[in-house]
């Protein structure tokens, strides 16, 4: 009963502390404390958090390097906005419809591509990224390389947060369960958890699927904030970008990958000015934290209320 | 068929090229097992290197080859001592890791001292001239580009099959514990790689300058990726294969554009790539290994 009942106390207190971001925030945006500027760095923090904690997924737990998550991230844009504005469907049909759309896409790359290991992956994801790029470029009904322009917006707070939200609960609630445990095992040692009969293939495709639809839902709030998609936008930097986040926040920790996101997000806002000086520090970050701490910040530990308790508390 | 033979010249010496970049992807493949990615950039600053000690110093396009290849060879020597080596007991995944970022660096800190604007490469320095031959046109561009390539992957089959040094280095890539305990300096034979494929990078650089007479610092990435299909193609690791590789992808590519639509050809070489990967990812030349434990 006491386990429970802890289970429960700590669940009213995270759902109290969401709803306090969330009113706090929504406040803010109503009284017109937040410039125009910074609304825009608050939205692109709550998709690179959804695009960091898929990718997490992916590259972190699963351990398969994938450098194509911008394509999905594309493909989701597209498929979105094709459905709400050019057949005129609610946002939320946009939403379903671009995850589905980029999970297809993940699920058509990654059954063949899976098959392969390490940097094979990494070039293999790299190539189909750039391919569904170049489909894109050439592709009139969308615009071909203009793109698509004039899209009504309509990702706002509400979407974002629960976007956020709900992205790093199904993924955690992955993580912690059976599945998640054979998706690490694939990560700790392939042969291994082959040979205590884990199907690897299916959990790496299936762990490849959902990052690749989360991917589909961050390019979805993408498209209907910034008004504008064009493929050039999606093209291997932002797979990179992407990479830099998970990296730095530690391959395999969630919260690790939400912290890296939040500071390269007002990183690159801070450095807006000067976008070469941004990239030159993000590929010494990459650089340094590879050569010093290749687990990167977190590692792969997890920042929960029990370590504040622990911390709280003075123990170890 | 008279203009299947002129897109074949015509990729030849495009092919060239990437075979010049794959050399390098796979020589440093083939001893450390790592994807150099940064090794687009290094070709980038070669190109760089060429283009200012023409423009500036009005140097000889071969002495500026030269000079440009030699800068390069440090400059990979470097890398590899500051970035690579001290991962080299960590997992592949963190040095590949590693080598984007290094591309990265490169780019970004070339944008930031030289402007991302195209900078016109100088024309003086190469008169360009059109010869037909039995109905085929052939601009001295290409017999150079061509001529250079060759000579150069000469040499470096001299190096590798022929002097102690390429012994080592492929001592070291067969296996690096048995080559240590043969009394072979592992470090030393990794340097020596990383300065004979980045020189190599960096005559491609020069070439590609005069190839498409534009150089900007993002221009390594896109062939980079091309010539690293190229090495993939012919067996990556394997120095032939590289060669084979990259005047095949060079041709495919002429074909493409050719025949077909441009903008296909980057999707075109990179379904290539998936391809391979998929039927034979020890590619055109290599041996299948069987999965160790």
């Amino acid at each position: 009963m006491k386990v429970l009942e802890n289970k429960i106390s700590q669940f009213i207190i995270k759902v109290l502390i969401l709803s306090a971001i969330f009113t706090l925030v929504q406040y803010m945006l109503i009284a017109g404390h937040l410039s125009r500027f910074h609304e825009i760095t608050l939205t692109s923090m709550c998709i690179n958090i959804v695009l960091a904690v898929s990718l997490n997924l992916i590259n972190g737990f699963t351990g398969q390097l994938s450098l194509g998550h911008a394509g999905f991230m594309a493909v989701g844009a597209y498929v979105s906005v094709v459905i709400t504005n050019f057949y005129e469907l609610p946002f939320i049909v946009g939403l379903l419809g671009g995850c589905l759309g980029a999970a297809i896409a993940g699920f058509i790359i990654g059954v063949p591509t899976l098959r392969l290991k390490g940097d094979y992956l990494a070039i293999a994801t790299l190539g189909f990224g750039e391919i569904i790029r170049v489909l894109l470029q050439n592709i009139n009904y969308v615009g071909g390389p203009a793109g698509i322009s004039g899209i009504v917006k309509q990702t706002n707070w509400l979407w974002l947060f629960g976007s956020v939200v709900l992205t790093i609960i199904i993924i955690q609630n992955i993580v912690n369960s059976s599945y998640g445990r054979a998706i690490i095992s694939v990560r700790e040692d392939e042969i291994a958890a082959e040979v205590m009969g884990v199907n690897t293939t299916n959990y790496k495709v299936l762990a490849f699927v959902i990052g690749a639809m989360f991917a589909g839902l961050a390019g979805g709030l993408y498209g209907h904030y910034f008004y504008i998609i064009k493929p050039e936008t999606f093209n291997f930097l932002k797979s990179f970008d992407i990479l830099v986040m998970v990296v730095l926040g530690g391959l395999g920790s969630t919260t690790g990958a939400v912290i890296a996101a939040i500071f390269i997000t007002i990183l690159t806002a801070a450095l807006q000015a000067f976008p070469a000086v941004r990239m030159i520090i993000y590929a010494l970050i990459l650089i340094l934290i590879m050569i010093y701490r290749p687990q990167g910040l977190m590692g792969t530990k997890e920042l929960s209320s029990r370590t504040f308790g622990k911390i709280w508390s003075g123990r170890k | 068929m008279l203009e299947l033979m002129q897109q074949i010249i015509n990729g030849l010496s495009l092919g060239a090229i990437y075979a010049l970049i794959a050399l390098g992807y796979t020589m440093v493949y083939g001893i450390i097992k790592l994807i150099n990615f940064a090794h687009g950039e290094v070709m980038m600053v070669g190109a760089y290197v060429g283009f200012f000690s023409i423009s500036v110093f009005g140097s000889h396009i071969i002495v500026a080859m030269i000079f440009a290849m030699l800068a390069c060879g440090i400059l990979g020597v470097i890398i590899e001592k500051i970035a690579y080596r001290p991962l080299r007991g960590a997992t592949r995944i963190a040095a590949l890791i590693t080598a984007i970022g290094v591309s990265l660096f490169l780019q970004y800190t070339t944008v930031f001292f030289l402007t991302p604007q195209q900078r016109i490469f100088p024309q003086a320095a190469f008169t360009s001239q059109e010869y037909i031959i039995a109905g085929l046109s052939i601009s001295n561009k290409d017999i150079f580009i061509f001529i250079c390539a060759v000579t150069l992957m000469t040499i470096l089959q001299y190096i590798i099959r022929r002097t102690k040094t390429g012994k080592a280095m492929r001592a070291v890539s067969l296996d690096r514990d048995a080559a240590v305990l043969m009394g072979i300096s592992v470090d030393r034979t990794i340097s020596i790689t990383f300065a004979i494929g980045s020189s190599l990078a960096a005559a491609a650089g020069i070439m590609v300058g005069i190839y498409y007479s534009t150089i900007n610092p993002l221009m390594g990435i896109i062939p980079g990726l091309k010539a690293f299909v190229a090495a993939v193609l012919g067996g990556i690791g394997i120095v032939p294969g590289a060669m084979v590789g990259g005047f095949l992808i060079g041709i495919l590519e002429t074909l493409v554009s050719g025949y077909g639509n441009s903008l296909y050809r980057d999707a075109v070489v990179f379904g290539v790539l998936i391809v391979i990967l998929l039927v034979k990812p020890t590619g055109m030349f290599g041996k299948n290994d069987s999965e160790k434990v």
